[in-house]
């Protein structure tokens, strides 16, 4: 007889316990498809290869206008796996030291001057609007001879900014909607770039994983540890419930 | 190495003689009830979170710098350049949360169980004070990262004040100390918000606890243990019903503690922003009075509220209807146990319209705090859509009537549920003092049917 209770007991505890992690899980990836239509980045900052590559271009096509005012050149040499020379080699090119923020060289009025709007840091661009939101922007801009600078972009509508990796893209224009002539109904391929449009999503997807590192370089570090931690906290929580049924044997 | 325990115990025994009957009264001579189930372990766990965001905060307060110009920087100094920063960061903003889910729950057992009756009326209003300096220290915590919704939702919850008539707009600059949430605001808030606050609710937690040791702890099946038969293992005058608090309830809290930690740190370590409802996108961009954000909305646990000011419309060109109606939300808690005249403490053993109403409660509260959030609309919207095709035409939602706007439909589903909130109050009161609640039988002693 006891023992069928104490299955049944057993029973209730795996499922609550099944039940709490559930909806847990279901919440989290729940809210984590909810960013509103965009595409999914599909980064990883556990890749290091990626974060390189985006990393590279980062500092070849953004850092002209974008700083990265709360992230040091030491700290990309440790997280990214680069030695010193290769960070000041191929990443510097301002001439700053490497213990620096990333600081873009181009003067706050100047950016007003030829842009209307000073190019933001871009430190937490990705915490801010999202890792699908930076990689659908980046690759939805087209022509519009309309703007100032002659480009526009379908995920953020007037973005004072001109595509910077055009080269690598090529040129994309814009069909509109039929009864919203403000709103992009589809992008074309115009006139192709360097890089065919698979390779150019891949840049992208670096380049957007690059500034999710940014964003939390401490990402890296919470999943390691965090494994750790939840196997030391199972193994303790079991241990307790053990002592508990141990020291509740006498309560009838 | 015992003698020498032994030895010190002594010591301090003839200088201090009440100190260790004052640790057998709570831990060892604190006869609780033994049947406890799930809802008992939110207590010790409210008081672990306690302990988390004072240890972790006074870290925290070792590198922030509480200044409009410099607070942004020195959370995302400590979230990079800190040593362990981000974990203790995350640790406090996680905690932050956890102490609300925590303590909601703590308090819906409260109604569960009616644990609000007398003898505990003294234990309900400490824990509503504490609840409600809870709220504050959370809502001043919130605006010191100074990110643009701290700015933001600073401004609207404290311009709240500015609907009282008369000294509304005068209340309002006293509290910011300026025009504008600014420097002084974010440096008053910081003193209260790390010395102020903490310090009450600590003195509120053992005065909570104190009472609660006077009356005795109630339990699921809501019977008065110590009018039970008397007589346990331990003690020939205390309760049968009862086991000590100290080792019984210590063991099988820290398999409580254990599991939620488990819980907690699964958030902290791969999830802290919780899809940004932990903490939220737009306080990633410094404050600017210039940029507002698209939502402005307060942290999730005070949405519930804040759904109940918003749906709460204008009436003789002031929206302080909206603000009583939230104050006035909380207040009911606090006065409910006056409110609810049954005799029947458990919803064991309670009439049908109370379980149904309780049931009702909890769910316009669940309601209230999406409608709070600004979900609910576009979720009515989107159900609505594939239903009744043309709506599915972008232009039909442009220009068509009040009832194909969002906004309606948030409005109508948050003002059935505003009304569904408080008509437990009311309901609860008449069932109960009319005398409609058929109650069942309440058993003498307690069930324990757990091995
Ligand atoms: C920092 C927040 C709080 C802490 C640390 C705290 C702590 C505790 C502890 C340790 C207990 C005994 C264990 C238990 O019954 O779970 C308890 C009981 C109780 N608390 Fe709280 N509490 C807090 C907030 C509140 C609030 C907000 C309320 C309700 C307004 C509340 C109402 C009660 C009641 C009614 C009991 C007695 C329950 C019973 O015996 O059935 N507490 N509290």
């Amino acid at each position: 007889m006891t023992m069928t209770k104490r299955q049944l007991l057993m029973k209730k505890y795996v499922s609550s316990i099944a039940l709490v992690f559930g909806l847990l899980v279901g919440a989290t990836s729940a809210m984590a498809s909810e960013e509103g239509g965009l595409p999914s980045a599909g980064t990883n900052v556990n890749d290091q290869a990626s974060l390189q590559r985006g990393a590279k271009l980062f500092f070849n096509y953004c850092v002209g206008c974008h700083s990265l005012k709360y992230v040091r050149y030491s700290r990309i040499s440790e997280d990214l796996g680069l030695s010193e020379k290769e960070v000041m080699d191929n990443l510097n090119f301002t001439g700053d030291k490497f213990g620096d923020p990333v600081i873009s060289h181009m003067p706050e009025a100047s950016g007003r001057q030829f842009f209307g709007k000073a190019p933001p840091d871009l430190s937490l661009e990705v915490r801010a609007k999202g890792a699908d939101w930076v990689y659908g922007y980046l690759n939805s801009f087209y022509l519009d001879p309309s703007r100032p600078v002659g480009w526009n972009n379908a995920v953020f509508a007037n973005a004072s900014m001109p595509n910077p990796l055009w080269e690598l893209q090529g040129l994309q224009t814009a069909e509109m909607k039929a009864d919203d002539k403000d709103a992009v109904e589809k992008l074309e391929l115009s006139q192709p770039g360097k890089l065919t449009p698979a390779q150019f999503k891949q840049a992208t997807r670096d380049l957007t994983s690059f500034l999710e590192y940014a964003a939390e370089p401490a990402a890296l570090q919470r999943q390691r540890y965090g494994i750790w931690v939840l196997l030391f906290l199972a193994g303790f929580t079991l241990l307790a419930y053990t002592l508990k049924k141990e020291y509740w044997k006498d309560v009838h | 190495m015992a003698n020498v325990f032994s030895s010190i115990g002594n010591w301090v025994n003839e200088r201090a003689p009440n100190m260790m009957p004052a640790y057998r009264k709570h831990m060892t001579e604190y006869y609780a009830p033994k049947n406890f189930n799930l809802w008992y372990y939110f207590g010790s766990l409210a008081i672990v979170v306690l302990v988390n965001q004072i240890v972790t905060g006074i870290f925290l307060t070792m590198n922030f710098k509480p200044s409009a110009a410099e607070a942004f920087n020195s959370v995302e100094y400590i979230m990079r350049d800190v040593e362990w920063g981000w974990l203790i960061r995350y640790m406090h903003s996680t905690g932050a949360s956890l102490f609300f889910v925590v303590v909601f729950l703590h308090m819906f057992r409260g109604l569960l169980y009616g644990s609000y009756h007398k003898p505990r009326e003294l234990v309900w209003l400490l824990g509503m004070l504490i609840f409600l300096v809870l709220m504050a220290e959370a809502f001043m915590g919130y605006v010191l990262p100074w990110g643009n919704m701290s700015f933001w939702g600073a401004k609207v919850i404290i311009s709240l004040f500015g609907t009282i008539p008369v000294i509304g707009n005068s209340l309002v600059e006293w509290i910011m100390g300026d025009f504008l949430p600014a420097d002084a605001t974010i440096n008053r808030f910081f003193a209260l918000h790390v010395i102020a606050l903490p310090l009450v609710l600590l003195l509120l937690v053992v005065l909570h606890i104190a009472a609660l040791h006077e009356v005795g702890s109630n339990n699921p099946d809501g019977v008065e243990i110590k009018k039970g038969p008397k007589g346990n293992r331990w003690d020939d005058h205390k309760p049968a019903d009862g086991i000590p608090f100290h080792p019984y309830y210590t063991v099988k809290d820290l398999f409580g503690v254990g599991f939620f930690l488990t819980i907690a740190a699964f958030i902290i370590f791969f999830v802290p922003t919780f899809g940004g409802w932990f903490l939220e996108h737009d306080n990633f961009i410094p404050a600017n009075n210039l940029v507002t954000p698209t939502h402005i909305k307060p942290s999730w646990y005070f949405t519930p509220f804040y759904a109940i000011l918003r749906m709460i419309p204008s009436f003789f060109g002031t929206a302080f209807w909206g603000v009583l109606g939230m104050f006035g939300a909380i207040a009911l808690l606090f006065v409910l146990p006056w409110i609810d005249k049954g005799k029947v403490r458990s919803v064991r053993y309670r009439g049908t319209g109370y379980k149904v109403a309780l049931f009702a409660l909890a769910f316009s509260f669940i309601g209230l705090a999406l409608v709070g959030a600004g979900v609910v609309g576009e979720w009515v919207q989107e159900i609505l859509t594939p239903m009744l095709p043309p709506l599915s035409n972008a232009a039909f939602w442009k220009d068509s009537p009040f009832w194909a706007s969002s906004t309606f439909w948030e409005n109508l589903v948050g003002r059935l549920l505003t009304a569904m909130y408080f008509g437990y109050f009311v309901f609860l009161w008449a069932y109960t003092r009319f005398g409609w609640e058929k109650t069942k039988p309440v058993p003498d002693r307690v069930v324990y049917d757990h091995d």
